[in-house]
């Protein structure tokens, strides 16, 4: 299969390059190694938009930071994603840290960041009233938001299908060499060519890196854990909070998600294995008490569930993304190291890789261009008028399948029918929410289980939880009954 | 909106049940909803035999205590509304619903009997690290996998904690040809019921690992093992007793959850112990109009009570949409104590209240010849020498209206040596 340009890695990058590769008259596709859109880092982080005053100014982080967290809102309007511009506060619980708390504003107004204040007292009690009262002060960044990332990648990879790009699942890239003045690269898919190729590899974007002859890079998974707590307690906090990193380390974050749960985490510890995502009892143990330390009124008990993601992180001295050509490996563009901020910087990046395809392969933008995506049904933020009037219109508007979440079948049937869709149980659960709520698929499962079959015709006993082994393991019924 | 004297969420054991009791105390105009496509509720995939010995004296399985349910219900004309989901309840008694058929929409109830039943507490809920692959399941979810869907869940099975659930799923299981390499349980004794135990693990020489509890989670895409480790007096896992036992599905059985959104939604108040709705004698709940019964109010073991307890709330709110609710305004709160959790009802009134009534608890550890006591205003009324009692099953008080004079104010149940 031959095309101009091959996106490898279906993350929140590659998906954003190939949104921006939509906007160009090139054939392009993406190449990712797992059954769906977003299964790495990307859906396995803070869910962060990052106002932008962490990165060192000068840095290509601090610079796309700044770029993407710009582009966020207007992008997720544009795609009807989940965001909402909540701000950020970064806690200060000792007053010989104010120069340090001073320090990051003052970074933050070099790199471009808006609206940067330090709050103290009542005016932090209103921002955020069940902060510690051990808080003495705290940065105030006004353009710090939060997004949903699964949909935010499965939104950019849709605007990127219906303008032409192909998506090709479970086709990792196991060689990669140059033929005349292509690209040939071999998965268990078939063997696909290009002029261009964008690595948006995540943790394995090193191993690419190095197999097309650039300065030797490697990256070792960062992994991070993370607690995900009900949406009974949700209100407890109306921001992003953060610690000021300090004698007792970096600090977890507190946030609210744009679903109405609490995210806490992560913690940081360096694996070798990449895909070492397993939560420790260290870690989740921890998460929790460091928490309390910003909101001391969160309470014990209400984890739904925790995870676990790994950071794509360079091993050297300079802290910052790969970007951009490699030496002697021409038409080879890198998004390497990329993690936090780096979900922030996806639109930013994807934007800069396309066009660097773009220049190289001399490409015309797409006369027929189409913005958006399909509309995306949320009854769960419908009038009572306006969804009454849906489920008049299609039934299965009106069937719950998941009861935590309040999901029905018809947008289990649309998460299904769109491209890419979804293809399995958690495929479901990301474009969806079904299974994500407080029962943790317990009642929804066999439910989903049953409309994935029906949908994509294959049998229950093929379907899988995530991609990989079926889930199912044989069949109680004879041969031939119904 | 459409208006019914009586609406009942759910048409598991529980609503069916309060259906009958609201129309034989003379409720006419009763709706049952139902979110599944059939009424019976939980009771469609326990195709296990052991229901009904208190209610009918003999032993059926779920579906056929259903059934006899769902036949009287229909014998006396009580329409069950299924696929319909509730959404909302306002305290002000309107339902928000939707469904395939109906579509979205409202219903005004002059009385509420919540029956929504419980559900299974997830891993999640656990903190237990390690990986998060396919093969992990709630007991009662792989159980609707292969006796509604007919689906095996897996070959090679552990099983963390003893719930009934857990139990019954480990001898289907190996009767299905899968392996079960052993239930682990935290504490010192099985969580479910003594029968259970006996039938489903002993027969079957599957070891019940007391003490013992998954530390561990191994297995990418497909569960791979569990580490399991033996639990300390302090309920911590004791460092140097990890086992690895490999099997590619791990069920959950580790206490159920009465569902009480709804309840919450509508103002209801709940008791942080059962997870349920605080009910006085009526099974009213705080908010006038609205009555609970089944799991949804506190988790039973024997649907047998289940049955019997929404009779009555169903029978408390006929009583109640017809105005013939009357409360002397007197109140006595029903309490557990030293080693008594919690009583069901939380509360009686004394003038109205029935000459005797069953109040139900469990207890907080397992206890042998120990006394069930029974106090009223710090005065012991009831001494009882029990040969064993333990969490796993729910006790029972006859409360008789004379034990509680003219100016009783608190009745405590608790264990004592002697």
């Amino acid at each position: 299969m031959v095309y101009d340009v091959i996106v490898i890695g279906a993350g929140v990058v590659g998906c954003a390059t190939a949104m921006e590769l939509g906007r160009l008259d090139v054939k392009a596709a993406v190449l990712e190694r797992d059954d769906d859109v977003c299964t790495g880092a990307s859906k396995a982080n803070s869910a962060i938009v990052h106002a932008g005053f962490d990165p060192v100014p000068g840095t290509l982080m601090a610079k796309y930071n700044v770029l993407g967290s710009r582009k966020m809102r207007a992008l997720c309007r544009e795609l009807d994603v989940p965001f909402n511009m909540c701000g950020s506060l970064v806690l200060c619980f000792d007053r010989e840290d104010m120069p340090r708390l001073q320090a990051l504003l003052d970074r933050g107004v070099t790199n471009g960041v808006e609206g940067l204040r330090i709050v103290e007292g009542e005016e932090l009690r209103a921002l955020e009233p069940n902060v510690s009262p051990e808080a003495v002060a705290a940065l105030w960044a006004p353009t710090s938001a939060i997004l949903c990332p699964f949909e935010l990648t499965a939104a950019m990879a849709e605007n990127a299908a219906r303008n032409g790009v192909a998506f090709f699942f479970n086709s990792g890239v196991t060689g990669i060499e140059r033929r005349e003045d292509r690209w040939v690269l071999t998965t268990p898919a078939g063997v696909f060519e290009a002029r261009a190729v964008v690595n948006a590899a995540g943790i394995c974007s090193d191993e690419l890196h190095n197999a097309v002859g650039g300065a030797p890079l490697t990256i070792r998974g960062r992994r991070g854990e993370y607690c995900l707590l009900d949406r009974k307690v949700g209100s407890l906090v109306r921001t992003t909070i953060f610690q000021l990193p300090g004698r007792l380390g970096k600090g977890v974050l507190v946030s609210p998600t744009v679903h109405g749960n609490i995210i806490v985490g992560p913690t940081a510890d360096d694996v070798d294995d990449k895909r070492a995502t397993e939560t420790t009892a260290k870690g989740i143990s921890s998460l929790l008490s460091a928490a309390r330390r910003s909101v001391p009124s969160l309470p014990r008990g209400k984890t739904v569930t925790s995870f676990a993601g790994l950071r794509a992180h360079l091993v050297r001295e300079e802290h910052d993304f790969v970007l951009g050509p490699v030496d002697g490996a021409p038409g080879f563009f890198d998004a390497v190291g990329i993690e936090s901020p780096g979900l922030t910087a996806a639109p930013a990046l994807g934007e800069y890789l396309a066009g660097l395809c773009g220049n190289y392969l001399n490409a015309a933008p797409r006369g027929d261009y189409r913005p958006g995506r399909d509309r995306v049904v949320r009854l769960r933020e419908m009038s009572f008028e306006e969804r009454a009037a849906l489920v008049a219109e299609n039934p299965a508007y009106g069937q719950i399948v998941c009861r935590c979440e309040g999901v029905t079948e018809g947008e289990i049937v649309d998460a299904i029918r769109r491209s890419p869709g979804a293809r399995s149980v958690d495929g479901v659960k990301r474009r969806t929410r079904a299974g994500m709520g407080r029962c943790q698929g317990g009642f929804c499962l066999p439910r989903v289980l049953e409309i994935l079959s029906r949908e994509l015709g294959v049998p229950m006993t093929e379907l899988t939880k995530d991609g990989g082994a079926p889930l199912l393991t044989g069949s109680l019924r004879e041969e031939g009954e119904a | 909106m459409t208006t019914h004297d009586i609406v009942i969420v759910g048409a598991g054991p529980a609503g069916l049940a309060a259906a009958i009791g609201a129309r034989e105390a003379g409720a006419q105009d009763i709706l049952l909803l139902e979110r599944d496509g059939e009424p019976g509720g939980i009771l469609n995939q326990c195709i296990h035999n052991g229901f009904g010995l208190h209610t009918f004296n003999e032993e059926l399985t779920g579906p056929e205590y259903a059934r006899r349910y769902i036949d009287r219900v229909n014998e006396l004309g009580i329409p069950i509304q299924t696929g319909t989901t509730v959404l909302d309840i306002s305290p002000d008694r309107v339902l928000t619903c939707t469904s395939r058929e109906n579509g979205f929409e409202q219903i005004r109830a002059g009385a509420v009997i919540l029956c929504m039943g419980c559900r299974e507490r997830p891993r999640g809920a656990m903190d237990i690290p390690g990986s998060r692959p396919a093969g992990i399941y709630s007991a009662g979810t792989a159980q609707r996998l292969m006796n509604i869907d007919g689906f095996m869940p897996g070959k090679e099975v552990f099983i963390m904690g003893s719930g009934n659930i857990g139990l019954i799923m480990a001898r289907r299981l190996t009767l299905e040809g899968a392996v079960v390499k052993g239930v682990c349980n935290r504490s010192a004794y099985s969580s479910g019921l003594k029968r259970n135990v006996v039938q489903c693990l002993d027969d079957f020489g599957i070891p019940l690992m007391v003490r013992h509890t998954v530390t561990e989670i191994h297995g990418r895409d497909r569960l791979e093992g569990v580490t399991v480790s033996e639990v300390g007096e302090d309920k911590k896992p004791i460092p140097g007793t990890e086992q690895y036992i490999s099997c590619d599905t791990l069920l959950f059985s580790v206490g159920l959850l009465p569902e009480n959104e709804l309840s919450e939604q509508a103002g209801v108040e709940l008791d942080a112990v059962t997870g349920g709705p605080t009910v006085d004698d009526r099974l009213a709940t705080s908010v006038p109009g609205v009555f609970a019964c089944g799991n949804v109010l506190h988790v039973h073991d024997l649907v047998d009570f289940v049955s019997e307890e929404a009779a009555r709330a169903g029978a408390a709110a006929a009583r109640f949409v017809r105005g013939e609710t009357v409360s002397s305004g007197r109140r006595v709160s029903l309490r557990g104590r030293n080693g008594v959790r919690y009583s069901v009802p939380q509360s009686v009134d004394p003038d109205t209240m029935p000459e005797e009534l069953t109040v139900r608890f469990r207890v907080a550890d397992q206890y042998l010849g120990c006394y069930l006591s029974c106090y009223v205003d710090g005065v012991r009324v009831s001494h009882k020498k029990k040969r064993i009692m333990t969490p796993g099953e729910m006790e029972a008080f006859v409360l008789r209206r004379e034990m509680l004079g003219n100016d009783a104010r608190e009745v405590v149940f608790c264990v004592e040596e002697a």
